[in-house]
């Protein structure tokens, strides 16, 4: 596995000292795993997303970078920033400095508000914002990486929707933070820029902003985390295959989800201990020292994919009228699934997740990994068969509640929204009154396309069809995705 | 009795049908018979010759004690076989609706959209209908727009539609033809009344949009956008130029109808942009 990973010709450099770090991490055993455990994990039904055996720096980092912006930093031998170039120039350097699990950072910061103080000729800043973000595509190779805009118009914000219009890349992701103080301008750019290359998504600010008492950041493929701390670790449970080990539906709640449930928490529990208590990441990193990240800040994530299919398995659910999307039955059952989980994770208190988080881990709508078959992403209907719009989003709404760090649908638009980009934003205006959390859409003409949560080229995909290289690691997940899970394959929204 | 409004279809998001998301609500019946039309089955009301009844293949229609043709929506699989079956240019699937059914329709969507827009078939026919629905929308949700989408053929200044041009916010309106013989041979009715609705409009600050679809060969493109362009000029209306597609219209009038090429629709936008419309669209 190690020569052959050495004498690849498909992957790139640095994919391979990732791949063979991971290799030499994956080569001891240091946590503690129970039987039942191992069993879940041997069968499928419990994953840890390829986070590895010995972790050593939490999964998901959301550095403030407002702090590095006021002090610059000592470490890095970084002065506070003066002017745009200095700006983006210093939080290119950080970036290079932000772990997480893939290597990359997956969280750049509210970039607008933090570039906002050094625009001052709108001509310079446009071109210091081109450069910064085709930076960024082209050395965090990894469209996982995430930065967020908003709530309030800024002229950066604005700058920078036109900048990811004009260069159609993958990366970085982009969520604009949507509250009644978005003017209509904005959110007008930012939904004609998601119609040419599939970003930014829309967050629901006020749930946000609730759920994690201010500030949050959308980091990764959607996931909203507090701003300043971030996510150890994140252990998903694949639904479809654990509903089959239940015989009926109350089996499935009171027994078979509660189980599972406990070692999926003690699980979490472990790895978070072994990056806390033994990894030293928290005794040594910069970013802890130069307070642009508190311990306390920190939880763990309790992920999940496949509800469709768990619900549609244990009502022996074929035709389309009985199923999750459409049923009332299958759709209150689903609820009360994810009810449960949210009630099981409340109750146990842990020390591995801080005290912001009242010492719990929280809920994730999980979106699946490329290898995936048979389990729709967290709370989504599959796609294939979704219903029409309206529907799709009142049948969604519910569940966004219960899933603070993360929840998402995507909608794709036919060309003929370029054209009234206000109807979207209507669209989006009630599904926020609704209470659905995330909306992310994208136009079927787009080369950038959103797979589960990230982002990848069509024209990239092609490359890899081909056997050729290509610059990012995403770009393999989304191949993947499009062939085992139909993810390019959604319903187009037309009228 | 209760008034009703013979309902051919709801859409509840379009974003064809005016300012933003709108749910559009198309009438049954027409008082034009374009060759060019999309809908010819939004024409005539059901004369009930019931022909469709035995081509249902999934039983969704079925004839009552009165007479009627009710269509079992939950049966219906869509496959039109039913309008296609049709020599009148009507559909059974047409619904009546009472305001207070469409109100409880427009209560489900109303976070998510900018208004209602009523169109056809021809909405202005069933003005008095429309008239209550859109003083109770206004009435209940003051947020939410009412337009109307006509093709003019009824004289909006009458005292009859006093009350109707009123409570609409905004209209938007087709100009097929300027030239009198080729609006009449095109359409069936003369083009007088649509061009006093055109400057009636305008000059009361109602008037959204005008559409013209563009048919090469029969039409004289150029005349109707110079002249439409001249009367809407300087004014904040916008003017969609419609490429003519086949889609949807009736077999035995295809063989007179041509598409534009595109060459030719941004010209007659270019035409429009010099006669002073600030927003023109080619659709």
């Amino acid at each position: 596995m190690i020569l052959e990973t050495i004498k690849s010709q498909k992957i790139t450099f640095e994919q391979k000292v990732v791949a063979l770090a991971r290799l030499a991490e994956g080569s001891i055993e240091v946590l503690n795993k129970s039987d039942a455990l191992k069993k879940y994990i041997e069968d499928g039904i419990i994953c840890d997303l390829f986070e590895g055996n010995a972790p050593y720096r939490p999964r998901y980092i959301v550095p403030d970078y407002n702090v590095f912006m006021e002090q610059g930093s000592k470490f890095l031998n970084i002065e506070k920033p003066t002017n745009i170039w200095e700006a983006v120039h210093g939080l290119l350097i950080l970036y290079k400095h932000v772990p997480s699990i893939t290597t990359m950072p997956v969280y750049l910061g509210n970039i607008d508000y933090l570039l906002e103080p050094f625009i001052k000729d709108e001509n310079e800043a446009y071109l210091a914002i081109k450069l910064f973000l085709k930076h960024i595509d082209s050395t965090i190779t990894d469209s996982f990486c995430h930065a967020n805009i908003g709530p309030k118009e800024t002229k950066a914000g604005i700058l920078i929707l036109r900048a990811m219009r004009e260069l159609e890349l993958p990366t970085p992701n982009l969520t604009i933070k949507y509250t009644e103080e978005t003017t209509d301008k904005i959110s007008i750019e930012a939904i004609k820029t998601a119609l040419v290359t599939a970003k930014p998504s829309f967050a629901n600010d006020k749930m946000f902003r609730e759920d994690f008492n201010g500030e949050y950041g959308i980091v990764s493929c959607y996931n909203g985390l507090k701003v300043g701390g971030g996510a150890n670790t994140l252990v998903r449970v694949r639904l479809g295959a654990l509903s089959k080990l239940a015989n009926s539906k109350e089996e499935f709640l009171e027994k078979v989800l509660p189980e599972v449930s406990k070692e999926m928490l003690e699980y979490i529990d472990e790895r978070s201990r072994f990056i806390i208590e033994e990894s030293g990441f928290y005794e040594s990193s910069f970013l802890i020292k130069e307070g642009l990240l508190e311990k306390e800040k920190f939880t763990g994530l309790f992920g999940f994919v496949g509800l469709a299919e768990c619900v549609n398995n244990l009502l022996g659910a074929t035709d389309k009228k009985e199923r999750f999307g459409y049923s009332e039955e299958a759709n209150n059952l689903a609820l009360k699934i994810v009810e449960t989980m949210h009630n099981i994770i409340a109750n146990h208190k842990t020390k591995y997740a801080g005290e912001f988080f009242g010492n719990t881990h929280l809920l994730h709508s999980q979106v699946g990994i490329d290898t995936d078959r048979n389990e729709s992403p967290g709370c989504r209907i599959p796609v294939g068969e979704e219903p029409e719009i309206f529907e799709h989003i009142v049948q969604s709404a519910p569940f966004h509640q219960y899933c603070p760090s993360g929840i998402g649908d995507i909608f794709v638009f036919d060309e003929t929204y370029k054209s009234n980009p206000e109807a979207i934003l209507d669209i989006i205006k009630g599904a926020f009154e609704t209470n659905l959390r995330f909306f992310s859409l994208y136009s079927d003409t787009c080369d950038v396309v959103r797979v589960t949560g990230y982002l990848v080229k069509r024209s990239e995909i092609e490359k890899l069809d081909k056997g050729e290289q290509v610059l990012r690691d995403t770009t393999i997940l989304g191949k993947g995705a499009r062939d085992n899970a139909k993810a390019l394959g959604r319903k187009l929204r037309s009228e | 009795m209760k008034l009703t409004g013979k309902i051919n279809r709801i859409i509840k998001f379009s974003n064809v049908d005016g300012p933003g998301n709108r749910m559009a609500i198309f009438f049954q019946g027409c008082n034009f018979n374009c060759d060019y039309c999309h809908n010819p089955e939004t024409i005539n009301i059901c004369k009930k010759c019931y022909a469709c009844i035995s081509k249902c293949p999934t039983s969704a229609l079925l004839k009552n004690e009165m007479g009627n043709i009710v269509w079992n929506e939950k049966l219906c699989c869509e496959c039109d076989e039913c309008i296609k079956s049709c020599g009148f240019n009507s559909s059974p699937k047409v619904k009546e609706y009472s305001i207070d059914d469409l109100l409880e329709s427009i209560s489900k969507v109303k976070s998510f959209i900018k208004g209602i827009t009523v169109s056809g078939g021809e909405s202005t026919l069933h003005y008095k209908f429309i008239t209550k629905l859109f003083i109770e929308v206004k009435k209940r949700w003051p947020n939410l727009t009412c337009f109307v989408d006509t093709n003019g053929g009824v004289n909006l200044q009458d005292e009859n539609y006093r009350e109707f041009v009123e409570n609409t916010d905004s209209f938007m309106l087709d100009v097929k033809a300027w030239e009198k013989n080729e609006h009449l041979e095109l359409t069936s009715k003369n083009v007088d009344i649509v061009i006093e609705n055109l400057y009636f409009l305008r000059d009361i600050g109602k008037l959204f949009e005008v559409r013209s679809v563009v048919v090469s060969e029969k039409l004289n493109n150029k005349l109707t956008v110079e002249s439409v362009s001249k009367a809407i000029g300087k004014k904040d209306i916008r003017y969609k130029i419609i490429k003519y597609r086949q889609f949807g219209v009736r077999e035995e009038k295809k063989e007179k109808l041509f598409s534009p090429k595109d060459e030719e629709l941004k010209e007659l936008a270019k035409l429009a942009e010099e006669n002073g419309v600030k927003n023109t669209l080619i659709i």
